[in-house]
């Protein structure tokens, strides 16, 4: 911090003592006379007075026409004064546009700055000022560009980008860097609002990233930040160079302006940073790591994604300790924040700082506090859940409404959790009802709806003991019921809402306690005031469980009388089913089972029995029913007649079909094709009747009738059953002894001791902080963890079993011994979020997907000894050029029955001095394999452990040789690119383990292969998927069949398989490994491709969709 | 839906009276003047020995008080704060070097030239040059402009060109 800067500030007073400062500022201006009368008046009203004076005076001004530039300059810093204290001035905004339209470059400038201010991107105004945009673009005032280029980044109609496009691109090349900087900025708002805009550009980024000054190069990286984190894929060629620029700017290699306080450009650091993680990071781990570290030290940006590395979280471990202990609040706040982040891997960490962490949560600062208990969330466990429940809920009044939302939710799942899986342990039936009670009338009306039912849930579903379960409820109704006796009006209405389900299901539970008495309550409820309309019928509901027997019935009567007029309709229809069921018991008991909560419900959600109504309305004549998309797609086709060869084949009584698929766009194409108009007809006519024929024998009715039946069946909708622990506790006690510092203290610091070790109990096992998943809600990153399963059976059979050549007795019978040494790991199957940045609209292809790895298959080639000094030489400079060399070699190792296979590049994975860690992908007919080399680059033995899923077995490595791994690869749920994330551990024979990770991506593509099938299967299995997609694609339109040739161009990149080209509409089928299927119809439209995706796995279509224009894209 | 990284920078002073806005993100007239009230009041409501960082809504607030002044900028959820806290205090630098120590009352009756110098270091809610040297000579050959209004044409742009 620069002391000057705040010492002048404080030197000054804080109110207006205007005489000494008159020099300097513009007193005799009238902007100095407004503020001065606006600091004289004492009221709010007078001021309002003044203002809308000034306003009038300002209007009469702007509108004269004798009004020189000069003034109106004047006039336009006054009204963005008015404007920014509150007051609207809006008849000035089209003055300013004049202004920057007319005025001189000064004047200009202000007109520039008052457009800005005043208005919003959305503006319509704002398309006036593009002509003069335009203007100042080609001016040769390089100031006058500037404030056109500065606008331009700030807001620019988005239709109007094409307009300037061009300019701005030329300024890339100007000689002066601060227009070349400020076009990039522009060229980056661009990207931001109009992404395909911009597309063909790209190179021109690389070349301003490469720029000869700085702080063009920074510009560039906000470009490169935001593809980057669209696309890693795609800029894993910059890595390098990023890696390059970052340390040049530690080694102080920019000018010395660039220093912030003695640190080298801090933010350009921090960017390039934020690019390096989205990029390969793992690949280039140690490089980064080291300048990491640095970084680190200073901003602390990065250590929720960079925790995974141990040698920086060592680092960073130590500096998140000097932040905690640090005086400055703010630092400590940074370190509290860290430590959040880190202390779910690491719970050790948490302990050293015990002390100080007990300090934060008595903080003044509400903000330090609640940081705090987050982190003590973090640590949460069967132990000290009760201490830390204890202190959330003191905190909890204090909150603003989101906090505590958060909190509360956070809480619940806490105790939800803890009392499912220790029920010993945790706390007893009084401990968490009173407490969900705290939180639910504090939490109020604030809370997430799903909290109460969750609660509600867990009441009914209880736990494994039927006397414990009976026990909870017994005691949630008495505790309710003397809620209610006390002053229900206060409680929130969600509190309410539970209050009365619990009473209405398990009031009879306590026998003693009359149906009447909680009739009673119950109808008080309803006479409050304040009570919502949902609440009440809650209480009705309840009501009708209870009236049992007649009990109450006078209570019921008078409720039925006051509510079954009510003009609520959802009251009166529980009003109605309140009397009705009060008057017949039968019914009651049928329809109300007592405690029937367990039993699934079942729920006909195709509503089969509205068939017959809707058959017969559809006899009177009334139009068969249509999802919306499809009546959106009808009216978009409205004018083209539909040439889709099913359609035509459909019976044209649509009575008997429509029922059974509501869905199908067979029936869609069926009223547009009707529907069409003559032109279209015609053509189809001219294209020979014979293809009709065939269309109509390939979508026969067989195929239809073939659907009809799935109707019938219901779905059954379950409750789901309760929540699984992930794992158990762990030997939580074993560490407790070291948390404690044994030496006495004095009295207050003990009494904190006392809390710091109920709170830090069990912290030392890993299990235990891991327990609830609790990873995904603060990670915020598209990451799961999973626990590698499958065990490594059979491993040395396999080994022997190898292919290229045999090992030696002695490698095998290392190996065997090193199997022992189980090293257990994680894999990380992450996805990326992709959002294609080609497309036209928002693409779909997002989602999270899982890899399954199924079978490992192990092999060791001992290599030859020149194969060996290739790679040797390689090796100290592994991210250049010699990978190709490695490439090479590598290929020879790849096992014999893949030879005749093309297989991918090798991509390198993760190197380091040890371990040389590559990949490679194989298509397979049926499967996709993944092959992964991995390289002893030192003079020893070496074993070694790949997990992904599932572990491989120990292996082991002799000096300089190269052992493969093979996996097969199928995709649980389909995304654009898909991810396999895991890691190697290794072992000397005498050292402590090592782990590397690696990640390995390949594009959805590679998993797809054709299906053949046959065009009657093709009109069957259409009418059965449920997820599609349509889009309008380009067309490769260089030859003299457009659709033949793009369908070609799909068959050769994508694997597809063409089914049939019927004249303008051509049918395409693929599957995704191994038998998920996935249709495509394409049809000729208006010079493009329409495109229809369907298949039963949801984001299949839209990830294909994303490839197939890519395919086209590219072609 | 894209993000900036810096949503929007507040100025205000004790009293609550706002200095500067500069807003990154489209939003209406209506919700400007309500997210400024509130934060107003909620920075404002703090004690000076609290922490310079707020959660609020799903932004990040970082602010920082000099003198009578407050500096408020709403960032992102991924950002950092540290670093915002350092591009207030750049601001404040730039503002500092500029009016040769800065007061309240420079920016109250020079606040065009604060909102200059503003898009001069930020620029669509990044930023733009972090050179506190490139910044200052940026405005200071706009300002030459203005001092020389009357100056022929030509002059101008060599001006421009230097």
């Amino acid at each position: 911090m620069s002391d000057v800067v705040e010492k002048t500030l404080t030197a000054l007073p804080g109110l207006l003592s205007l005489d000494s400062q008159s020099t300097k500022l513009s007193s005799t201006s009238k902007l100095g006379n407004l503020i001065r009368g606006i600091t004289e008046l004492t009221s709010k009203h007078e001021e309002e007075k003044l203002i809308q004076r000034e306003l009038t005076s300002i209007k009469e001004q702007v509108s004269s026409p004798n009004t020189s530039m000069r003034q109106m300059k004047e006039l336009m810093v006054r009204a963005i004064y008015c404007e920014m204290l509150g007051y609207e001035a809006s008849f000035s905004y089209i003055h300013a546009i004049k202004l920057a339209q007319q005025g001189t470059a000064l004047e200009k400038r202000v007109g520039y700055l008052a457009v800005s201010l005043f208005l919003n991107e959305s503006h319509e105004l704002l398309l006036l000022l593009v002509n003069t945009v335009l203007k100042d673009l080609q001016s040769t005032n390089l100031i006058e560009v500037c404030m056109a280029l500065t606008v331009v980044s700030q807001m620019f109609p988005k239709d109007m980008i094409p307009a300037i496009l061009p300019l701005v691109e030329e300024k890339l090349n100007h000689p002066k860097e601060i227009i070349r900087r400020k076009a990039v900025l522009a060229l980056y708002k661009f990207y931001l609002i109009a992404p395909n805009q911009v597309q063909h550009i790209h190179n021109k980024f690389r070349k301003a990233l490469c720029d000869k000054d700085p702080g063009v190069m920074t510009a560039s990286l906000h470009i490169y930040l935001q593809m980057i984190q669209e696309n890693p894929e795609g800029y894993k060629d910059l890595t390098t160079s990023f890696v390059t620029i970052l340390k040049q700017v530690v080694g102080g290699k920019l000018p010395m302006d660039f220093n912030y306080h003695s640190v080298p450009a801090p933010w350009l650091q921090i960017q390039l940073l934020r690019i390096l993680l989205f990029c390969s990071t793992i690949f280039l781990c140690r490089d980064v790591a080291a300048l990491c570290i640095h970084c680190v030290s200073l901003f602390f940006y990065c250590i929720q994604p960079l925790s995974s590395f141990p040698a920086i979280l060592y680092e960073s471990a130590k500096c998140i300790g000097n932040f905690v202990l640090s005086l400055k609040i703010n630092l400590k706040y940074l370190g509290l924040k860290a430590l959040t982040y880190v202390v779910q891997q690491h719970p050790k960490l948490a302990l050293q700082h015990q002390m100080t962490i007990i300090e934060c949560l008595d903080h003044p600062d509400l903000i330090i506090k609640r940081e705090t208990l987050e982190l003590l969330f973090r640590i949460t466990n069967a132990q000290n859940v009760s201490v830390i429940v204890e202190k959330m809920l003191e905190f909890l009044p204090f909150l603003k409404i989101m906090l505590c939302c958060c909190i509360i939710y956070t809480l619940f799942i806490v105790l939800i959790l803890f009392s499912y899986e220790e029920y010993t342990y945790a706390p007893d039936n009084e401990w968490f009802i009173e407490t969900m009670s705290t939180v639910f009338s504090v939490g109020g009306d604030m809370m997430q709806p799903d909290i109460p039912n969750s609660f509600l849930k867990l009441l009914s579903e209880g736990f494994d003991s039927v006397e414990e379960d009976r026990k909870l409820r017994l005691f949630a109704v008495d505790s309710y019921v003397s809620l209610l006796q006390g002053e229900p009006g206060k409680l929130p209405q969600r509190f309410l809402q539970v209050i009365s389900w619990v009473l209405g299901e398990y009031s009879y539970l306590r026998e003693e306690l009359e149906a009447a008495t909680v009739l009673r309550l119950l109808a008080k409820l309803l006479d409050m005031k304040s009570t919502s309309s949902e609440t009440k019928s809650w209480v009705l509901m309840a009501m009708t469980k209870l009236c049992e027997g007649g009990a109450g019935v006078s209570v019921t009567q008078e409720v039925c009388e006051t509510y079954g007029s009510s003009l609520d309709t959802v009251l009166r229809q529980r009003a109605q089913e309140l009397q009705h069921l009060s008057q017949d018991c039968e019914l009651r008991a049928r329809v109300l089972p007592r405690g029937a909560g367990l039993e699934p419900l079942e729920v006909d959600s195709s509503l089969s029995f509205l068939d017959g109504f809707v058959s017969e309305a559809l006899a009177a004549g009334a139009a068969p029913y249509k999802a919306p998309h499809q009546r959106q797609e009808e009216l978009a086709q409205a004018k083209a007649l539909s040439l889709e060869p099913y359609g035509l084949s459909l019976p044209i009584s649509m009575s008997s079909c429509s029922i059974a698929d509501r869905q199908s766009p067979t029936l869609l194409s069926v009223s547009s094709g009707l529907s069409g108009d003559s032109p279209d007809l015609s053509h189809k006519g001219g294209s020979t009747t014979l293809k009709l024929d065939g269309v109509k024998r390939v979508w026969g009715r067989e195929g239809y009738l073939s659907e009809r039946e799935p109707v019938e069946e219901s779905a059954h909708v379950e409750v789901p059953s309760p929540l699984q622990s992930p794992s158990q506790q762990g030997e939580a006690d074993s560490s407790q002894s070291q948390t404690l510092t044994p030496i006495p203290t004095p009295q207050p610091e003990q009494e904190k001791q006392q809390l710091a070790s109920s709170l830090f109990v069990g912290l030392g096992s890993q299990s235990s902080v891991c327990l609830m998943g609790k990873s995904e809600s603060t990670t915020q990153r598209f990451r799961r963890k999973a626990k590698g399963t499958v065990s490594s059976s059979g491993a040395s059979e396999q080994i022997s079993n190898s292919l290229a050549s045999t090992p030696s007795t002695a490698n095998h019978l290392l190996c065997n011994n090193l199997l022992d040494s189980n090293i257990t790991s994680d894999l990380a199957v992450s996805s990326l979020e992709q959002t294609s940045q080609l497309s036209q609209g928002p693409a779909a292809a997002n989602g999270i997907c899982d890899v399954e790895l199924t079978g490992s298959d192990m092999s060791e080639t001992s290599p030859t000894l020149i194969r060996d000094n290739g790679v040797v030489a390689a090796d100290p400079a592994p991210h250049e050029d010699p990978d190709k060399l490695k490439d090479l070699c590598l290929r020879t190792h790849l096992p014999a029955e893949f030879s005749g296979l093309c297989h991918s590049e090798i991509t390198p994975l993760c190197t380091n001095q040890t371990l040389d860690f590559s990949a490679c992908h194989l298509q397979k007919e049926d499967s996709l394999a993944l092959v992964a080399f991995i390289y002893n680059c030192i003079l020893m033995f070496c074993s070694f452990q790949v997990s992904c899923v599932c572990d491989s077995p120990v292996q082991e490595a002799r000096s300089h040789s190269v052992a493969v791994c093979q996996y097969s690869l199928t995709v649980k749920r389909p995304s654009v690119h898909v991810e396999v994330v895991g890691t190697a551990s290794y072992q000397f024979p005498a050292g402590t383990p090592h782990s590397a990770q690696f990640s390995y991506k390949l594009p959805l593509t590679s998993f797809i292969r054709p299906l053949t099938v046959s065009t009657e299967e093709y009109g069957a299995m259409w009418l059965d998927f449920s997820h599609d997609t349509k889009q309008k694609l380009t067309l490769i339109s260089d030859g003299q069949e457009p659709l033949t040739d793009t369908l070609n161009v799909l068959k050769k990149k994508l694997q597809l398989h063409v089914v049939e080209i019927i004249g303008m509409e051509g049918i395409v089928a693929c599957r995704l490994l191994r038998d998920q299927p996935c249709l495509m119809h394409c049809r000729l439209h208006a010079g493009t491709l329409s495109v229809w995706l369907r298949s039963p796995v949801p984001d299949l279509p839209d990830c294909l969709m994303y490839h197939c224009q890519r395919a086209l894209q590219e072609h | 839906m894209y993000k900036n990284s810096i949503n929007f920078m507040l100025l205000f002073s004790r009293q609550g009276k706002l200095r500067l806005q500069k807003w990154y993100v489209p939003l209406s007239d209506k919700e400007r003047k309500k997210i400024s009230r509130d934060l107003v009041q909620t920075i404002l409501a703090r004690k000076p020995k609290m922490c310079s960082f707020l959660e609020w809504r799903d932004l990040k607030i970082v602010y920082k008080r000099y003198a009578s002044l407050y500096f408020c900028c709403a960032v992102e959820d991924q950002d950092n704060e540290l670093i915002t806290l350092e591009i207030i205090h750049r601001y404040v630098e730039l503002l500092d070097k500029y009016f040769g120590s800065v007061c309240e009352l420079d920016i109250i009756f020079n606040f065009e030239k604060a909102y200059f110098i503003l898009d001069e270091f930020l620029l669509g809610g990044e930023a733009q040059e972090t050179s506190k040297k490139n910044v200052l000579k940026a405005i200071e050959q706009a300002d030459l402009l203005q001092e020389e209004a009357e100056a022929p044409r030509s002059v101008l742009e060599e001006i421009g060109l230097t």
